[in-house]
């Protein structure tokens, strides 16, 4: 452990004014993938904070380890992808969920068996997902209602009737019309946004602390994703939930977030309040990201500003920092040896570029090319 | 209208004197214009809802219903609305992968000469297709991927150009790689070593092979990556100016059609409800369905929040749809008359056609009241 990641840490839970303790604390975690072809490596030294109540985006584009690094987070990795270093230090805001937490009232994800009790424990009650495609996610054999009603006893000792109850509470509370016949219907009945609707019903069935949405609306039309962001924010503001709200759309994190994470091939590109990042990104990818997106603001029929190239395939990954070959700001002989660590550039932000520092991670001897 | 400054707008948008102004039912013989290069009129797409051991058809899925438009010749008209309401059925009929229920599609061809594509038969049809051609959604479907890049966009030179030679053939691909910015090299490759980007090139170039003048693009970016998808709308730009295309451009994202489009067609449940000039489209709707679906694009802006209102319930079935106007039972300004009458589509301002009984008297607000509350951060997005 170097004390720069201590820096980054500290950088970080400054964001938060109450200086409270994080609900969650990602450290350095790296996912790797082992296939035949050689080792991919999906997250690759990831870290940021989530505090109790906020709401914190990470965005990013296809490959860049999002998807993976809250799979990591629940645990729920499909093999032969492992959490191979790092922590995921969770604060569970329930005592009978959790005793066995360390000294300071966490628990490492990352070092909790999977299929374990614990772990089993931690997912739906503490910590709860709600997946991109909720058709994919729901059973088409069992009605919503008997779905929900599982999930609620998994986590709470109540009786059939009494749970059957809390669900329809909970459908009446994410805005299901006449949840009472709802409960009976499957999940091949309901239209898209009712669909999205009761996969939020059952995440919340449980009063989780953290809710992580995985591009929750990217499967569903505009005025029905208008309904459900609408709705997310809403509930996280009644229940006082943090929230991760992945997506590669940087409107609807725009729209979303308090904290935005930015990440480009497994890697944080760039953090800080959504405000700054939006209205000073610092780190050459964000900014240009943010001027290649079109926008209903900007003007029409115009050439827009692009990315030259496109995302390395990830068995070809550059050495050094992963994004110089696409970097207007490439500096020859050092994006292309080593790889930046993420360093504060301001009280707010912190981005991981050679422009604000020379922090490099320890160099591994594979990837070392003859320096000096 | 009035002083409105239409911005960055390319030397290939029609000045609108041209626009059909005399015209009070929607765009009636709008072919009759020499500018005009396709005219669509009260195209009908019904596919029947087949019941029972004896295939009864028990009702028809009116995927579209009685929509007529027009496009001029170098224009790029957008079509946008919810998944369901027709667009890419529209899109398909227009190029006969479906065939019509009823409607005329008129196409001005190279020749110079009206023909309603709608009466063709498949035969009568491949002549024609070297003029209009397709650029589909997804790049990965879309390429065979056994066939190299010079048998695919080869491929339609060989079956609709009839060029056999080999040498020429090659030569042509390269010119056409090299168009869309991919190197001549490349021709031997097979799809899977391209990029989603690189392979959205590929579909242009083959779609560009035959000299097209006419190209469908369904939803063109939505499948790429962000970083990708401004170097595919830059291409498609290019590419107009360069070969005076005509762009029917599909799509659900609003800021990629206000980016790109001249002219733009909502569609609600098989019908139009609102046709105008961008511009005017996206800063004056009139329709209460256009106005809601500019208030529900997320603005790339965190200090423009709690601007969304959305709409209530969801959109209807095309098997099924409400009495009167579509919209009525989710318009937050449906009266009465909205739940019996189906409003027409009548000419509000020049060029700008809505389906509305209370078009005239609402205030709508589209995208533009958010630069009313000046924000100073705004420019981000140049």
């Amino acid at each position: 452990m170097t004390d720069y990641r201590l820096l980054i840490t500290t950088t970080i839970s400054n964001m938060n004014p109450d200086n409270q303790s994080p609900l969650l604390a990602v450290n350095n975690l790296k996912t790797y993938f082992q296939l035949d072809e050689g080792v991919v490596k999906a997250v690759d030294g990831v870290s940021f904070d989530v505090h109790p109540g906020q709401v914190v985006g990470i965005v990013g584009e296809s490959g860049c380890g999002k998807s993976v690094t809250i799979k990591s987070i629940l645990r729920i990795v499909p093999p032969p992808g492992k959490v191979v270093e790092g922590e995921i230090r969770y604060w569970p805001q329930k005592q009978a969920t959790y005793e066995a937490s360390g000294f300071d009232g966490s628990v490492d994800l990352a070092k909790l068996d999977p299929r374990g009790k614990e772990m089993r424990s931690m997912r739906g009650s503490e910590i709860a997902l709600i997946p991109q495609e909720p058709m994919a996610s729901f059973s088409p054999v069992h009605t919503i209602g008997n779905q929900l009603i599982e999930a609620i006893r998994l986590h709470q000792k109540v009786s059939k009737k009494e749970a059957a109850e809390m669900a329809i509470e909970r459908m009446h509370e994410v805005g299901v019309p006449s949840p009472e016949q709802r409960m009976n219907a499957y999940s091949w009945e309901m239209s898209g946004g009712l669909r999205q609707r009761a996969m939020i019903a059952m995440a919340l069935s449980c009063n989780p602390s953290l809710l992580i949405a995985d591009e929750p609306t990217t499967a569903i039309d505009v005025t029905t994703q208008a309904q459900v962001l609408s709705l997310l924010k809403r509930l996280q503001e009644s229940h006082n939930m943090a929230i991760i709200f992945i997506t590669h759309d940087l409107g609807v994190i725009a729209q979303m977030a308090d904290y935005v994470v930015v990440m480009y091939l497994g890697r944080v590109m760039e953090t800080g309040p959504a405000d700054e990042i939006f209205h000073s990104p610092q780190h050459p990818y964000t900014k240009a990201l943010l001027e290649s997106i079109p926008t209903v603001h900007s003007a029409s029929r115009t050439f827009l500003p692009t990315i030259a190239g496109s995302i390395p395939h990830p068995f070809n990954r550059p050495p050094g920092c992963p994004y110089f070959p696409r970097c207007v700001d490439y500096m020859p002989g050092v994006c292309d040896q080593l790889t930046p660590i993420i360093q504060p550039v301001n009280p707010k932000q912190a981005a991981s570029c050679f422009l604000f520092s020379d922090a490099a991670e320890d160099v591994e001897p594979a990837t070392v090319k003859s320096k000096r | 209208m009035k002083d409105e400054q239409v911005t960055g707008v390319s030397a290939l948008q029609l000045p609108p004197a041209s626009a059909p102004t005399r015209i009070v039912a929607p765009i009636a013989n709008a072919i009759d214009d020499p500018s005009v290069l396709m005219e669509v009129r009260s195209l009908k797409k019904y596919f029947p809802i087949k019941e029972g051991f004896v295939k009864k058809v028990v009702g028809y899925v009116r995927a579209v219903d009685d929509v007529s438009f027009f496009i001029r010749e170098g224009e790029t008209l957008g079509l946008v609305g919810e998944s369901g309401c027709g667009k890419t059925t529209t899109a398909r009929c227009i190029l006969r992968a479906h065939n019509p229920t009823s409607g005329k599609i008129l196409f001005r061809t190279k020749a110079g000469e009206v023909v309603d594509v709608a009466q063709f038969s498949d035969g009568e049809m491949r002549p024609l297709r070297a003029e209009m051609q397709m650029v589909f959604q997804d790049p990965y479907a879309s390429l065979n991927p056994r066939m190299t890049l010079l048998d695919l966009v080869g491929e339609p030179l060989l079956v609709v150009g009839g060029m056999k030679n080999h040498q020429e053939r090659q030569a042509r691909v390269a010119e056409l790689l090299q168009l869309v910015g991919l190197r001549q090299e490349y021709m031997q490759r097979y799809p899977h070593a391209f990029s989603g980007g690189q392979r959205q090139r590929i579909v242009i170039a083959r779609a560009l092979a035959l000299n097209p003048r006419f190209i469908v693009a369904d939803e063109p970016v939505s499948a790429l990556d962000v970083s990708v998808q401004a170097q595919v709308l830059n291409l498609l730009l290019k590419l107009q100016n360069e070969l005076n295309l005509t762009y029917l451009f599909v799509a659900h994202d609003l800021s990629v059609v206000k980016h790109i489009c001249d002219r733009v067609v909502v569609m609600y449940v098989g019908k139009i409800v609102e046709t105008a000039p961008t511009h005017n489209l996206f800063f004056t709707p009139k329709h209460p369905y256009t106005a809601a679906l500019m208030s529900a694009v997320p603005v790339a802006n965190p200090r423009i929040r709690a601007r969304m209102t959305p709409l209530e319930g969801d959109v209807p079935s095309p098997a099924n749809p409400p009495s009167g106007c579509y919209f009525h039972p989710r318009c937050p300004y449906a009266v009465d008359k909205c739940s019996t009458d189906l409003p027409l589509l009548e000419e509000l301002e020049p060029g700008h056609f809505v389906a509305c009984h209370r078009a005239s008297e609402l205030q709508l607000v589209g995208i533009g009241d958010a630069k009313t509350i000046e924000i100073p951060g705004l420019e981000v997005d140049r």
